[in-house]
């Protein structure tokens, strides 16, 4: 008997809830970046449990596609918040108000 | 070649100059002025042989055309662009190229230092051909684009320095004023075109006694006079013309004399046999004529401005003119407009040369003793007065006295009611007429010399502008005479070329009733003259050469007796004038004031033209099309705006918030109600 689903999806939401809870909650860039990772890897989680239950490699596949995007991705939100820091001098997202309305 | 062929190049000639001075007037420099006057004169020595070739047909071959190109076709209603020669056009083209050169000539010398001086030319010349276009027309339509091409060439020239404001007012006064008649002419137009089915003088002049009922003939003439009334300054659309001394005075001249004010006077001549089917607007013509006639010699006799009171001046002799056209003597109008072209054009210029030599004063209180300073103008100025207040006796005479005598006599030989009103009327207008003419002589050049007290002759004394004195403004409240004193200023005698072209016309002021009153009033020889050109009367004429002695006697009385008060209240007691003024002030406020027209009609249409159009511009453009198209739109982006940009608060959790509030509502939306 393998690990009912149910199981896997609640790890998932609570990966998901708490990296929300960190975009959500947090001023420093960097760690509002890693919380966006938890969310995406609690996502690619759901995704790897649903192809077991499905006996099908799709999950499987698009969750590996998905983990080679967010690399890419760190790249270039890293970057984005390296020159951010070069021009104000703070990785503080609040600092970052050039847009405000 | 026949008279017809080269009938082109009278308005051809003025026009390329119109052109040629427009474009590139301004590097002709002073040649401009000689070129726009020679084309004028070559356009002049066309008319005159294309007259001669006309003397010499017989009577009935005299009505030439010549059609030029098809102008417009709609159906089968067909203008073209043709010009009609016949005895009356050729006349108009004579008196409009002929007055018109000598003009072109004088402006020379007198516009000398303009800045502008192409552009004065090529607006002159544009003028002239606009009138001609205006008498050579063969149908409606050609005559009504001449009439509203003088129009606007008459706003150009009016409103020429119009740095100043109120040139440019009365510029616009006189357009606005003309184009109320106008209106009024061109429904009149569209009427004709419906009845007849063509503006074409010669269809229209065979069919209008057989193809109109009274009625419509009435509307149509009342509508076509009513473009007159405008163009020819009568009452009630007169306010235009004093106001129009606000343009340089060869202006004044070409727009009182040649062209322009004229227009009227021809085209209810020209449609003579049109008017003629309507007993009820020949009525009005005449009292319409008679009441100018006496109404502006009123006001001539108080005004101050030398301009204004030949201005005046004009618009009581066109008087004359409507009420001989309005008792079917068109003849004697055509001749009165002939003779009065001559003098009315002397007496601008020789105006001209007077403002010339006083350096710009107009203002005839200020002149006084200027007969031995400038003799020549003081002489040609004479002939001209001569000539208007019509001093002849029985076969001898200047040219008003001609004219005058031939409206008078026709007035009364007619008979009608109107008519009769009309001789009164008339005779009492030639004794103010008189009056004021004689007054302008003796305050100009006879008495003491007044020059001190004016401003700009203290300028041009003392080439500095003194502080303005405050009496001068309204001094037209004080009518005593300033005090005398030359001020140390000698005037000057205008240059030669412009002492020609006076010397001319005083000649032309002398002669021209001697010489020609056969060929335009006489019983037999202007019959035969007018034949297929006018509706011209032998009955009447006949009538009016054999009119009572007195009659013939009472332009001639009324003319000494003018002169005699003219020569007491400003010679012999020059102080008289004041005290008749100190006993009656409310009879010379109300004259002076032109009897409260331009306050009555600032009353009556000025002010709610103006009060409507604020309500339209503030109500309704402002109010209602602004406040909810273009601003309310504007503002309802910017009340969303506002709104929207509470979004934007710059704090990323709170763009993140709303990114997983979205989700989750899209999410829950797939689960649950998308299936």
């Amino acid at each position: 008997m393998s690990t009912p689903i149910s199981y896997f999806l609640v790890l998932s939401s609570i990966l998901f809830a708490i990296g929300s809870v960190g975009v959500l909650t947090r001023k420093n860039a960097l760690i509002i970046f890693m919380s966006v990772e938890l969310q995406l890897n609690a996502v690619n989680l759901t995704l790897v449990a649903f192809s077991r239950m499905h006996n099908s490699l799709n999950g499987q596949v698009l969750a590996f596609f998905s983990m080679v995007v967010a690399a890419a991705e760190v790249v270039v939100g890293l970057a984005i918040i390296v020159s951010v820091y070069r021009r104000i001098r703070s990785v503080n997202v609040d600092d970052a108000e050039a847009l405000r309305g | 070649m026949s008279a017809s062929g080269s009938l082109w190049l009278i308005p051809a000639l003025p026009l390329v100059g119109a052109g040629v001075n427009l474009f590139i007037g301004k590097r002709l420099g002073r040649s401009a002025g000689i070129f726009a006057a020679v084309l004028v004169a070559a356009s002049f020595a066309v008319s005159v042989a294309v007259a001669g070739s006309l003397v010499g047909l017989s009577a009935q071959d005299r009505v030439q055309t010549q059609e030029l190109f098809e102008w417009i076709r709609v159906g089968a209603f067909s203008v073209g662009a043709t010009l009609r020669l016949d005895p009356l056009s050729a006349t108009m083209i004579l008196v409009v190229t002929g007055i018109g050169t000598l003009i072109h000539i004088y402006s020379i010398g007198y516009m000398r230092d303009d800045p502008r001086y192409g552009r004065f030319f090529a607006y002159m010349n544009l003028f002239v051909f606009f009138m001609l276009m205006l008498v050579l027309g063969q149908n409606l339509l050609v005559l009504y684009l001449g009439w509203e091409g003088v129009g606007l060439c008459s706003y150009l020239l009016i409103g020429f320095w119009f740095e100043k404001t109120e040139n440019a007012n009365a510029a616009k006064k006189a357009f606005v004023t003309t184009r109320i008649g106008d209106t009024a002419m061109l429904i009149g137009l569209a009427l004709i075109a419906v009845k007849f089915g063509t503006l074409d003088y010669t269809v229209i002049f065979g069919a209008a006694g057989s193809t109109l009922t009274k009625s419509a003939a009435t509307a149509i003439a009342l509508l076509l006079f009513a473009g007159a009334v405008g163009k020819s300054a009568q009452v009630p659309l007169h306010v235009w013309l004093p106001d129009a001394m606000a343009g340089p005075t060869p202006v004044s001249a070409l727009i009182h004399a040649a062209t322009m004010v004229t227009a009227g006077v021809f085209m209810v001549c020209r449609l003579s046999p049109m008017f003629e089917t309507s007993a009820t607007a020949m009525h009005v013509v005449t009292y319409v004529g008679a009441a100018t006639c006496i109404f502006a010699a009123t006001v001539g006799c108080a005004q101050n401005d030398i301009k204004r009171v030949i201005a005046y001046s004009t618009c009581s002799q066109l008087g004359y003119m409507f009420f001989a056209a309005g008792v079917g003597a068109y003849g004697a109008a055509m001749f009165h407009l002939f003779t009065h072209a001559f003098f009315k054009a002397l007496l601008f210029l020789g105006a001209g040369s007077v403002i010339h030599a006083m350096h710009h004063e107009q203002d005839m209180r200020y002149y006084g003793a200027l007969r031995k300073e400038i003799p020549i103008t003081f002489w040609v100025m004479v002939a001209g007065t001569l000539a208007i207040t019509g001093v002849g006796v029985e076969g001898v005479g200047f040219a008003g006295f001609w004219s005058k005598d031939a409206i008078l006599e026709s007035a009364w030989a007619s008979g009608s009611v109107p008519g009769v009103i009309a001789f009164w009327l008339g005779a009492l207008a030639a004794l103010l007429t008189s009056f004021y003419s004689w007054r302008l002589i003796f305050l100009t050049f006879f008495g003491e010399p007044r020059w001190a007290a004016s401003e700009h002759i203290q300028h041009a004394v003392h080439h500095v502008h003194e502080s303005p004195d405050e009496e001068h403004g309204d001094s037209a409240h004080e009518p005593g005479l300033p005090p005398s004193g030359s001020g140390g200023y000698h005037p000057h005698e205008s240059p030669l070329n412009m002492l020609v072209p006076i010397g001319l016309l005083a000649v032309g002021a002398v002669l021209a009733g001697q010489l020609f009153h056969n060929v335009f009033v006489d019983a037999e020889r202007a019959a035969e003259f007018w034949r297929q050109s006018i509706a011209f009367s032998q009955h009447l004429a006949h009538a009016a050469h054999e009119s009572a002695l007195w009659v013939k006697l009472t332009p001639t009385i009324v003319m000494l007796i003018g002169l005699y008060i003219a020569w007491r209240n400003y010679i012999q007691k020059p102080e008289a004038a004041a005290n008749f003024v100190a006993q009656f002030p409310a009879v010379y406020r109300f004259v002076s004031n032109k009897w409260y027209f331009d306050e009555l009609y600032d009353f009556l249409f000025v002010r709610p033209s103006l009060w409507l159009g604020r309500l339209f511009w503030k109500g309704g453009d402002e109010g209602t099309i602004d406040r909810f198209g273009p601003h309310g739109a504007a503002y309802a982006v910017g009340i969303g705006n506002r709104i929207t940009a509470r979004f934007q608060s710059g704090y990323l959790y709170s763009y993140a918030l709303v990114m997983l509030l979205g989700l989750i509502g899209a999410a829950s939306w797939a689960i649950w109600w998308a299936r």
